[in-house]
């Protein structure tokens, strides 16, 4: 497309309704490959060329706007040219302004981080826009620090909402920032209270590096927000938004700092010499003045090796619950607090004999010292003292759990206790120790559970391997050797005490309002007991009270429950068996069925979606399963 | 770089209880055998031959309590003996035999060991704590009659004795007592005047063993703290602290020093022996071989200085023998 520019008066808007047309009907691409690089270079130092590009766009018919404003926006490479190519249009014209500050930032989450840099960037880079930044700016504060959006939309929206506002108070200057100083703060604080609130980390990640970004920004001298998160790629990505570089400086200043700090340590090492030359002639003289006696012959041994006495661990169990009550000797609180998960699993009838009595103790044990790994020898003591006597210390834990006056760490440790007791005592034993991974989320794999064969399996395939020839053998896998299930006695004293109260809401404790952190972590504990509960007797009656208990709670807000709650109808419908299934928990199936489907069309959350899609599969799975079995 | 520790010379073993004394006696001429008295905690005393390193022969008579004090009266032929049993027994042994010959009932149920000093030809001094909290007496002996009685003054709140040590500045002298007590302190007393010449605080905790050197007016006192606490007499006779010394874990049982005065050796309730260079308690050797508390060391007292041994008695049943510094 050429033009002819001097001094012809020349109309464009024939080519604005090519371009608008064509845009319209999805050929962004193919005409703005082209269209932009050139338009670029041409308005590079054109001023007319930039007056025509500005023409160009503005007389693009309002109904085509939006799809020319759009390809623009993404096409542009930097902030700059998009500003030489579109001008003020976004002030001039009101769809171009809705789709820039409105769809674009607040309905639209697709896009990339260079095109939001480019858009805000071409926001702030003139005056008569920099009144849309600010604008922009509250808005999205006012998304980001909306509870209910932070409850229901996607993560991925969120974490494009943040970025944009990081980018945003990165172009904002001094008497901007002071003018809306009070906004910031009390749309950060609002904002930080329900990103904390929330159940996902990633969300809780989002919200503190925000409000770091917003405290640092409004509060230049004094002390700044600061959180304590994992510095994840995605946090460092975040965080470098704050910062902009102007697109043509030069990198000065490292060189010199790095001569500045050599300069620096140079001095300081030669002061350190002259300090250790003073006190070293000292020395000499005081050893002088001792009178030269025939001890000198008298040559030292190597004393290396003389250390302090390390003080000895207790070794009864009683004396344990002595130390661990009474004693004011910290050293050796420490060496039984290292001690005890070994010294329960060797003496389990010492055990059995007071474990009720040590499991209280236990569960109330604070870090009196600060002992390196504590909180994980308190919880492998504690999953000690469960597997070696189960039925009691299981009902005391069920009971404590909804009692007054806990922490909810304490009753976040419950939970982990039981799950990872569980999981010890319906392994095999013979496997010797099984590895305690930290069961949060339950992975949902269709592996086969423990086995519990009897003997006489064992002689029967004994006896069918020596009758048969064998023309070839395949691989031999090595069998698990295998023992009784112990899980099985106890599997109903675990679940059924945990599910029993969760409706009743104590003074300090209340599952179904704002403790909803500690009824996500119930709900997995409760799926990780259903799944580990195969085979075990207690699981139809097992498997029908979770899913009532699931029906109650299916319209929960927050997501780490609803995520909690398909986990629990995968493991009822893992480890329940399939006959069972029909026969007893038929309606409860259909409704769980029903509410599925809705889950999988409607819910906010993507990890719900794909566990309800997973849950309905395997229930076809089921389906064809019983079908193909001849009844 | 300096050597490791040395190893013992040798285990003796057979005792199947703790030893709670040590005491030499070498001194002897040829043909007679080196030999070792121990008491444990059984109440038996073992008569150990340091050549074959087995017992010769085992002597019980303070009814199975346990003997915390073992002294020769010049020659291995005489040995006294100091046992839980509140008895202190004087017995014959010359010619294999194996007699209490005669016994002191000194009414006393602490711990505090006796200390012997021979003053002339067949005559001793004997000084033990008495039947009252806070007393020593004095006893000559063989004749068992009492030569003083050690009170200190009303409101002095010493607590028992607990170590004692008899000695005379040169021959002929008057004799004078240290004794450690239960509240840290070191007292000076005069036998003939029967009263205290000085008194010194050495520790926090109770004086659990103190040696000292006539010649330099100088002695060593350990408690259950981590602190060795070295005091010197002046002319005036008081005591004044002269030094004292770190170490790393609490708690000594006995402290010795070298009849040459050149090292001293401690027994720790860390299980471990610890040698220091007596002039300016330069540490000189660990000596980790015990498992359970040290309760007493001794060095022998052999004419030929390359034999000296340092004997060390412990909880854990064994008695170990070293070869140390025996060169100087």
């Amino acid at each position: 497309v050429c033009f002819i520019p001097d001094g012809l008066d020349c109309s464009i808007s024939f080519v604005s309704h090519v371009l608008g047309k064509v845009c319209v009907h999805g050929r962004q691409k193919e005409i703005l490959s082209v269209l932009v690089p050139r338009l670029t270079d041409l308005t590079k130092s054109d001023c007319i060329w930039q007056r025509i590009c500005w023409r160009l766009v503005e007389c693009v018919p309002d109904r085509w706007m939006e799809a020319v404003v759009l390809g623009f926006v993404q096409r542009a490479p930097r902030a700059d040219v998009l500003s030489r190519l579109l001008g003020n249009l976004v002030v001039k014209n009101k769809k171009a302004q809705f789709v820039v500050t409105q769809k674009m930032l607040l309905l639209q989450y697709g896009h990339t981080t260079a095109v939001l840099q480019n858009l805000l960037g071409y926001l702030a880079l003139d005056s008569l826009r920099r009144a849309l930044l600010i604008k922009v700016l509250k808005e999205l504060l006012e998304t980001w620090g909306s509870s209910s959006a932070v409850k229901h939309s996607p993560p991925e929206q969120q974490q494009y909402i943040s970025k944009a506002i990081l980018i945003c108070l990165s172009h904002l200057k001094e008497p901007e920032i002071e003018s809306c100083r009070q906004e910031l703060l009390t749309s950060m604080m609002e904002g930080v209270k329900c990103h904390l609130d929330s159940n996902l980390p990633q969300i809780r990640h989002l919200g503190m590096i925000v409000a770091e970004g917003i405290s640092s920004k409004i509060n230049t001298d004094g002390p700044v927000l600061k959180f304590q998160y994992e510095e994840d790629d995605e946090a460092r990505e975040l965080k470098s938004l704050l910062v902009q570089t102007p697109p043509f400086c030069v990198v000065p200043s490292p060189p010199d700092d790095e001569n500045d700090k050599a300069d620096a340590a140079l001095p300081g090492v030669l002061e350190s010499n002259k300090k250790s030359h003073p006190a070293a002639p000292v020395k000499p003289e005081e050893e002088s003045d001792a009178e030269l006696d025939s001890d000198d012959d008298l040559i030292p041994y190597d004393m290396s090796e003389d250390k302090e006495l390390k003080t000895k661990a207790p070794v009864y169990i009683r004396d344990c619950i002595e130390v661990l009550t009474g004693s004011e000797d910290v050293d050796k609180w420490e060496a039984t607090v290292k001690a005890l998960e070994s010294l329960v699993r060797k003496n389990p009838a010492a055990t059995r004999e007071v474990s009720v009595e040590l499991a209280k103790i236990v569960l109330h044990l604070e870090e009196k010292t600060c002992i390196e790994g504590f909180v994980e020898l308190r919880q492998r003591a504690q999953v000690a003292i469960l597997t070696t006597d189960p039925i009691p210390v299981a009902k005391y834990l069920t009971s404590q759990f909804y009692s007054l006056n806990y922490s909810l760490r304490q009753r976040v440790d419950i939970l982990d206790i039981l799950v990872l007791a569980a999981q010890e005592l319906s392994y095999p034993k013979s496997h010797g120790k099984t590895k305690h991974s930290d069961a949060q989320k339950p992975c949902i794999q269709l592996l086969p559970a423990s086995d519990s064969s009897k003997d006489w399996r064992r002689i029967v395939d004994e006896r069918i391997k020596s009758k048969t020839r064998r023309f070839a053998t395949g691989q031999s896998q090595v069998e698990r050797a295998s023992g009784p299930n112990e899980f099985n006695s106890v599997a109903g004293h675990f679940f059924f005490p945990l599910i029993q109260h969760f409706d009743r809401p104590l003074m300090t404790f209340d599952l179904l309002g704002e403790d909803h952190f500690v009824l996500g972590r119930l709900v997995h504990a409760l799926a990780i007991l259903m799944y580990l509960a195969v085979n075990t007797v207690a699981v139809t009656a097992m498997g029908k009270a979770l899913l009532e208990f699931v029906w109650a709670l299916r319209f929960h807000t927050d997501s780490y429950v609803r995520q909690g709650l398909l986990s629990c109808i995968s493991s009822v419908l893992l480890s329940v068996p399939a006959e069972r299934l029909l026969e007893d928990v038929t309606e409860e199936l259909l409704e769980t069925q029903s509410w599925l489907g809705d889950v999988v069309e409607k819910d906010p959350d993507g990890d719900c979606k794909r566990l309800a899609l997973q849950n309905l599969l395997l229930m076809e799975n089921l389906k064809k399963k019983l079908k193909t079995i001849p009844s | 770089m300096a050597l490791p520790p040395p190893d013992p010379q040798f285990v003796l073993r057979g005792t199947s209880a703790a030893i709670h004394t040590l005491h030499f006696s070498c001194g002897s001429q040829e043909p007679a055998v080196p030999v070792l008295f121990s008491g444990s905690e059984n109440g038996f005393i073992h008569v150990w031959n340091l050549k074959t390193h087995r017992v010769d022969t085992a002597l019980d008579g303070h009814g199975r309590k346990s003997v915390y004090c073992v002294e020769t009266m010049g020659g291995k032929d005489q040995l006294l003996s100091q046992g839980r049993d509140q008895r202190i027994c004087l017995w014959d042994l010359a010619e294999g035999r194996t007699a209490v010959m005669d016994s002191v009932c000194t009414e006393n149920v602490g711990f505090c060991r006796c200390s012997l000093l021979k003053v002339a030809q067949g005559r001793w001094l004997m000084a033990m704590a008495a039947k009252a909290l806070e007393e020593v007496q004095v006893l000559e002996l063989p004749s068992k009659t009492s030569v003083c009685t050690l009170k200190p003054e009303v409101g002095a709140k010493l607590g028992m004795p607990m170590c004692l040590k008899l000695w005379q500045p040169n021959c002929g002298s008057q004799p004078l007592l240290l004794a450690g007590y239960e509240d840290g302190s070191v007292v000076l007393w005069n036998l003939s005047m029967g009263k205290a010449l000085s008194q010194l605080v050495c520790h926090q905790e109770p004086v659990m063993s103190l040696d000292f050197d006539s010649e330099k007016a100088k002695g060593i006192s350990g408690s259950s703290e981590k602190v060795l606490s070295i005091w010197s007499l002046n002319e005036q006779q008081s005591l004044q602290v002269y030094k004292t010394h770190k170490l790393v874990n609490a708690g000594i049982s006995d402290i010795t020093i070298r009849p040459d005065k050149k090292i001293l050796a401690t027994a720790g309730w860390d299980h471990r022996i610890r040698i220091f260079g007596w002039k300016n308690l330069k540490p000189l050797a660990v000596l980790d071989y015990h498992t359970a508390t040290v309760h007493a060391v001794s060095f022998s007292d052999h004419k030929i200085p390359s034999e000296r041994l340092l004997a060390a008695g412990s909880k854990d049943h064994r008695i170990s023998i070293w070869s140390i510094y025996t060169q100087t």
